[in-house]
């Protein structure tokens, strides 16, 4: 008997069958999905441990290891701050700050009108032109509190 | 003639503007009608200076910069496209101390090419390294890699003739080459640069390497924070496909070899090689105990030779020219150049290719010109986050391995970080302890746990609780780490920690606290 299809399978299986018969087909699956949807859902779990022949836990266990899946949707806009120590002696802790008051998030948190996902990322490979950020994948360099109010009026626009 | 303006796409040019530098030098383009291309080039690696634009003239190139969008009518007025004057003027690029003092080995094309062109690429030089490679048997090949002395430049300095010998001797119906392009140190961005820059010289690298140890496919494992990277290395991939350098004839030979990038998910151990080997697999990134080693069961078990991205990138210009004239620069078993990359806050940061040898002090003091705010540099970081804080006093040692190594650092990934006298080397410390908690892979308890009660200690000192007490603690607790972990991220993350308390102890025995309540 047919099931029903959700729109996340819907979504999540034609990436499955791009990716399936490749070597190593989990990473590019797990990419792609977050690509399509924002985030990795729960109920994606359970159908790509079928198709590769995994246990849901074992998935589960992908997913959860590496920082870049989400468990929930990101904001309309994702904004990846630099934290590492290149940025960290251009003043980054304090641009950090300043940008999280604009926010009004912490880390890792999605402002509550759904606008932005504040999250950390360790080097962006601007270190020469630091502190570094990444709004949408742009890249953005010498950030300064300046150009960290202009990022926030963006994201709130 | 059509005139060539060459402008960045490489991301730290883009994360300083290039994208609208180049949009507002097409515009004028048009409205000017004048006879010019923009072609998107890699960086000359002087940040300082980027948004830089070059124009070609009839004495060769000129350059410009920063440039900002609005700098770019004006710059037209002002005869760009003749080399003229103007306030923004450069000079010719080779020119610049910066890039005049630099032996420029394996970053020969960067910033001077089109990336993804291979009609520029043969022009500067490229794929003559793979038809020598061609004309050689594979052990051959090797031969000439462990005669040049390269070292794994990802970090550990392993020879990377020994590694490619071991695989080649092993047996196996399928081998593989890993690339890893997981740069997740701070303070380096030379496998961004190179593979924005100058792409085909990695895939040429990673034929030379399949057709020394008989592997006929190959992965670039790519961070996931390098999307720029990732679109510039498939074009360059599906361009030396089409030319016949990847496929099922390298070249019309008898060796085959493809190649595809696979993106990671933002896990920094996996820059560790066999956590590497794990997560293209599919798998947690977790790192593997060694033996075996990935030359005897790498990639799917399989024999695998794992390399850095500057390590193949290195390749190239090895069996073009030799080992011999590769192993000429250098210093003692520290052979040819080594990108390095001034960062942080440095007044003139970028990436700065020369030969082992040179010091610590040249490269922050001369090269780098000191800090950017103007303050005095105070200490700087070598290594990326795993590497040893190093103060003003050692500023004489040469960059060499076995240096560094002696000084109780490291060289890394050769990144340099610059700070300036507002550092707080306890708070570095206590970062250095909390990245590792964060980036553990979780498989070893002195990683695992001991990052965790290494935050908490240099928590406690922050707050004055029994100093002495607690030094001793993170002493011992960072011996434990060193000794008991089982791959670097654990094992060196002391390295940060330790050389801070040595070289900065007045950072750790604070003033007396304000007087407490009590």
């Amino acid at each position: 008997m047919q099931q029903a299809r959700t729109e996340i399978a819907s979504a999540v299986e034609p990436i499955i069958d791009r990716w399936k018969n490749e070597e190593g087909p989990l990473l590019p699956i797990l990419n792609g999905i977050q690509r399509e949807l924002g985030y990795v859902p729960r109920e994606s779990l359970p159908i790509i441990a079928e198709a590769l022949n995994l246990s849901r836990a074992e998935v589960y266990g992908v997913v959860s290891f590496y920082h870049d899946y989400r468990e929930k949707p990101a904001g309309r806009h994702v904004l990846k701050l630099c934290r590492a120590e290149a940025c960290q002696s251009m003043g980054g802790d304090a641009v950090a700050e300043k940008l999280q008051k604009l926010l009004g998030i912490r880390f890792h948190e999605t402002s509550a009108d759904g606008a932005v996902t504040l999250e950390p990322v360790y080097c962006l490979g601007l270190c020469a032109c630091a502190p570094s950020a990444m709004l949408n994948g742009e890249v953005i360099g010498r950030l300064d509190e300046a150009r960290a109010e202009e990022i926030a009026a963006e994201v709130r626009a | 003639m059509t005139i060539n303006i060459y402008i960045p796409r490489d991301a730290g040019a883009l994360a300083l503007g290039a994208e609208k530098v180049a949009a507002a030098a097409r515009e004028e383009i048009e409205k000017r009608g004048l006879d010019a291309k923009i072609v998107r080039n890699g960086s000359r690696g002087m940040f300082w200076l980027e948004p830089m634009v070059e124009v070609e003239t009839a004495e060769g190139r000129v350059a410009y910069g920063p440039v900002k969008p609005g700098d770019v009518a004006g710059l037209f007025d002002a005869g760009l496209i003749e080399g003229s004057a103007h306030d923004l003027s450069l000079g010719r690029p080779e020119e610049i101390p910066f890039l005049a003092k630099q032996t420029r080995l394996t970053f020969a094309r960067c910033g001077i090419i089109d990336p993804v062109s291979l009609e520029d690429y043969e022009a500067h030089g490229g794929l003559r390294g793979l038809r020598n490679a061609l004309e050689k048997t594979p052990l051959g090949i090797v031969e000439e890699v462990t005669d040049s002395g390269l070292r794994g430049r990802g970090g550990a300095g392993f020879p990377t003739g020994i590694k490619w010998k071991t695989v080649h001797d092993t047996e196996g119906a399928q081998k593989y080459i890993v690339c890893n392009a997981d740069e997740g140190d701070s303070g380096t961005f030379s496998d961004r640069m190179i593979m924005e820059g100058d792409p085909f010289v990695l895939i040429e690298g990673m034929v030379i390497a399949g057709i020394a140890v008989g592997a006929t496919k190959g992965y670039v494992y790519l961070r996931s924070e390098y999307p720029n990277v990732h679109k510039i290395l498939n074009e360059a991939i599906d361009a030396a496909r089409a030319a016949g350098i990847l496929g099922k004839s390298v070249l019309g030979s008898e060796y085959a070899f493809d190649m595809e990038v696979r993106v990671g998910a933002g896990a920094y151990v996996c820059g560790e090689e066999t956590a590497l080997l794990d997560s293209l697999e599919g798998k947690r990134g977790q790192v593997r105990a060694k033996p075996p080693l990935p030359a005897h069961e790498g990639l799917f078990g399989k024999p695998t030779v794992i390399n850095n991205v500057i390590s193949l990138a290195s390749v190239p210009i090895i069996l073009d020219r030799g080992g011999a004239y590769y192993r000429d620069f250098g210093m003692g078993r520290s052979r040819g150049t080594i990108p390095i990359q001034i960062t942080g806050n440095v007044k003139h940061g970028g990436l700065f290719e020369t030969a082992f040898g040179v010091t610590l002090g040249e490269l922050v003091d001369d090269i780098g010109g000191g800090t950017a705010t103007g303050r005095p540099v105070r200490a700087v970081q070598v290594g990326g986050p795993l590497g040893a804080y190093w103060p003003r006093d050692l500023f004489d040692t040469p960059f060499d391995y076995e240096a560094f190594a002696a000084k109780d650092g490291l060289i890394g990934h050769a990144g340099i970080v610059v700070f300036d006298d507002t550092v707080d080397l306890l708070k570095q410390a206590r970062f250095a302890m909390e990245f590792c908690a964060v980036e553990s892979c979780g498989k070893c308890t002195p990683c695992r746990i001991g990052s965790t009660r290494g935050v908490e200690v240099l928590d406690r000192l922050k707050q004055g609780i029994a100093p002495e007490e607690q030094i001793e603690t993170v002493t011992d607790l960072c011996n434990t780490m060193k000794f008991g972990s089982l791959c670097a991220l654990g094992g060196f993350t002391p390295y940060p920690v330790m050389s801070a308390l040595t070289h900065f102890p007045e950072d750790f025995r604070p003033a007396p606290m304000r007087e407490a309540a009590e």
